[in-house]
């Protein structure tokens, strides 16, 4: 058991990233595409992730939370060598937060720089996010090369979670903002594909250990699966989308299944390249965990907690399904 | 209801305000304090994902159900939600004060190989300062929110707002407010002495003793001159601080020469403190003074109301003038006896700490600024489309 409860905290803490990105990612992806949006189109777009984003956010908190107390070693090399990426991601994330509430509370005259505000917000914390991920792949080496392909990590998920948003907004909008939100997917569909490709190229490029792990046999042929899946996803997903901007009003919920999978097939590929290191080929997991009975302790706050939580998550998204309406403390 | 509607506005935006400043909060343990997760690790963790697990969650999905729900689901579903909000705000205020009260009076584990391990949870949770600071924390933040109603309510009051809403806020404020202070001062004198018991160093900086002595004065004024160890221009009333915190006019308080080399420094805790007494006995005079003219009269003098409006952040500034009072009050150490500041202090360049705080200060600022603004904005434009009641109607 105490051999095991490190690699069960290793599983949870990707569980809650990877519920974290795919959450919050579509949430910023809407702040994404504010800029994009007519005025009143902006407050039904907010209004679509109003009731979420707050409890979206809280699955970053648990997913930092985890590392931080089930593996304080990694935790304070990671973030100590992602330091300023950190502090803007986090400034990202308080513009976008409060700029949600002082939009609609302050003076009207001041709403479109509120609304600036969220969609600056956004835009910094979601490249941020992807520029961290570059940057803690490499090993947090600032050089030329490295930071260029951070930037390029950063601009992908950018345009990933932009796809994420905009597939959300066709399930919560109709009218204009439909016909909107499908070209906005479909255009970030491309650049999600491109990004996607262009990191998976890279990466085994930039590391031989990773280049190993995929380019031998027979795993090769267990892990062909997952761009197969990943192109399989691409294209169902572009053909929706195109039916869909000709007009056709079903299966709408298909491009956000699909771009959710996009986002999961990827998280597996770059799990499996980084396994079993927690900080890039220097501190694995199990080394840097912390004692066996404080994370049993935690374990059994987990084991009640996590179902719980789940159930009025999934309860919330309950209470708001369908369209949104417009957000109204009444 | 209609008063639900403009303060659930308010709300919501200070909940946003907290929620964001919050996750800044767990990932500065990385960034900035690695050497504190690295020593204590064993014991916070647990505690801090307590507290994600229990509170953040619960809180964060009911809210939005709780703002935005009420046409969607039964009265009944949004009372519970609202509940839960509730009580997972508290729950929050549980395990971080238990985390900090452990960092003060660190109890129920044993160091191996310089990591401390955890021996016993009961007594870890249930340490010597938590239930102090608990209730203290949580009387402040009543009387926080009790003043800003109160402040802002009379805000209303004086640009001549008399819808029944607004008045009864100004009255709930006003009597929470005179209710909650002398039950405030009365804990926050227990908290004093359980802390002269547990953390002595910190009480003499917070008095300004420096030679222990008998029958120490309690201080109303004094520069503390940290390099000659002793006070400049001290006014004191003889014999109070030992009266308050020994219950015996002679009773002995050990002074700061006693800690040479570990204690505080002494003026920020000693005037942090006299901050927080200050507003706190402020508090007193202004709820009770107001309780009994709305009694007596049911209406409020201009000068009063007045009073009102400018102590509606007052209960923020105590509350942060008595952080820095137990937070300073505890260095060199971040875990009294345990852990060095020093120690846990990230090997990240000062300059770039210095861009990431100058960054945090001014959005801080921004933030600090455009949310009271907001909130007198609020204010002005809460009730304008209810009817206002005849003068015979509009008591307090």
């Amino acid at each position: 058991m105490n051999d095991l409860l490190p690699l069960i905290f290793l599983g949870l803490m990707a569980l809650a990233m990877l519920i974290y990105v795919v959450l919050d990612g579509y949430d910023l992806g809407v702040g994404i595409l504010l800029r994009r949006a007519e005025d009143a189109e902006k407050d039904r777009m907010i209004a679509s992730i109003g009731p979420f984003w707050d409890a979206n956010e809280t699955w970053l908190v648990l997913g930092v939370g985890i590392l931080l107390v089930a593996f304080p070693t990694a935790h304070g090399i990671i973030l100590g060598g992602l330091y300023l990426p950190v502090t803007f991601m986090l400034i990202g994330l308080i513009l976008r937060g409060v700029a949600f509430d002082f939009r609609v509370k302050a003076h009207a005259n001041h709403k479109p720089l509120w609304n600036m505000a969220f969609y600056a917000g956004s835009l910094l914390a979601a490249f941020s996010q992807g520029f961290m991920l570059g940057i803690y792949i490499l090993g947090f080496d600032y050089t030329v090369s490295h930071t260029i392909f951070s930037v390029f990590i950063g601009l992908s998920l950018v345009a990933g979670y932009a796809l994420l948003g905009a597939c959300w907004l066709l399930l919560k909008t109709e009218g204009k903002l439909f016909r909107r939100a499908v070209r906005w997917a479909y255009g970030s569909l491309w650049l999600t594909g491109l990004g996607i490709a262009a990191v998976s190229i890279a990466t085994p490029l930039v590391s031989t250990r990773i280049f190993e792990k995929w380019f031998a046999f027979p795993q090769l042929f267990w892990l062909l699966p997952i761009p197969a899946l990943t192109a399989l996803c691409f294209f169902i997903c572009e053909r929706q989308l195109r039916k869909l901007s000709l007009g056709l009003h079903e299966k709408i919920w298909v491009p956000f299944a699909c771009a959710i999978s996009l986002f999961v097939l990827a998280f597996i590929g770059l799990g499996y390249s980084l396994f079993p290191y927690l900080v890039v080929d220097k501190l694995r997991y199990d080394q840097a965990a912390s004692a066996p009975e404080s994370l049993f302790i935690m374990l059994i706050g987990v084991a009640v907690t996590l179902p719980a939580i789940l159930f009025y998550t999934a309860y919330s998204y309950r209470v708001f399904w369908g369209k949104a309406t417009d957000l109204s403390y009444d | 209801m209609q008063a639900y509607g403009f303060w659930v506005k308010v709300f919501a935006l200070t909940f946003a305000m907290g929620v964001v400043s919050g996750i800044t909060m767990s990932f500065q343990f990385g960034t900035n304090w690695p050497g504190f997760m690295e020593t204590v690790g064993n014991i916070a963790g647990p505690l801090l994902a307590y507290e994600v697990l229990t509170a953040f969650f619960l809180e964060a999905t009911f809210l939005g159900v709780m703002l935005f729900g009420r046409k969607r689901v039964s009265e009944r579903m949004h009372t519970t939600a609202t509940f839960l909000v509730a009580f997972g705000t508290t729950m929050s205020a549980v395990w971080i004060l238990v985390l900090n009260s452990w960092m003060q009076t660190p109890v129920g584990f044993e160091m191996i190989n310089g990591q401390a391990h955890a021996t016993d949870w009961i007594a870890i949770i249930f340490n010597p300062s938590f239930p102090y600071r608990f209730t203290h924390m949580l009387l402040a933040s009543g009387l926080t929110a009790s003043f800003l109603i109160a402040g802002l309510s009379a805000y209303q009051y004086l640009r001549g707002e008399r819808c029944a809403a607004a008045l009864a806020a100004l009255r709930t404020g006003i009597f929470v407010a005179a209710t909650l202070i002398p039950i405030q001062i009365f804990v926050g004198d227990l908290h004093g002495l359980n802390t002269l018991e547990h953390q002595p160093a910190k009480v003499a900086a917070m008095e300004g003793v420096w030679e222990t002595e008998r029958g120490a004065p309690a201080l109303a004024f004094a520069i503390p001159n940290e390099k000659e160890r002793r006070n400049d221009y001290a006014i004191g009333i003889p014999k109070l601080a030992s009266l308050i915190l020994t219950h015996d006019a002679n009773g002995e308080i050990k002074g700061l020469n006693e800690f040479e080399g570990k204690h505080p420094p002494v003026a920020p805790v000693f005037w942090a403190f006299r901050v927080m007494v200050g507003i706190g006995m402020l508090m007193l005079l202004v709820s009770w003074l107001a309780a009994w003219q709305s009694r007596k009269q049911g209406m409020l003098k201009p000068w009063l109301a007045r009073g009102l409006v400018a102590m509606s952040f007052s209960g923020w500034i105590a509350t942060l003038a008595g952080w820095y009072v137990t937070e300073i009050g505890r260095q060199p150490y971040l875990v009294t006896g345990v852990l060095l500041t020093k120690d846990a202090a990230s090997a990240t360049a000062a300059p770039i700490i210095g861009v990431s705080l100058g960054l945090y200060l001014m959005l801080y600022l921004v933030l600090i600024v455009s949310y009271i603004s907001v909130l007198f904005y609020l204010a002005r434009h809460a009730h304008k489309k209810y009817s206002p009641l005849t003068i015979a109607e509009a008591k307090i």
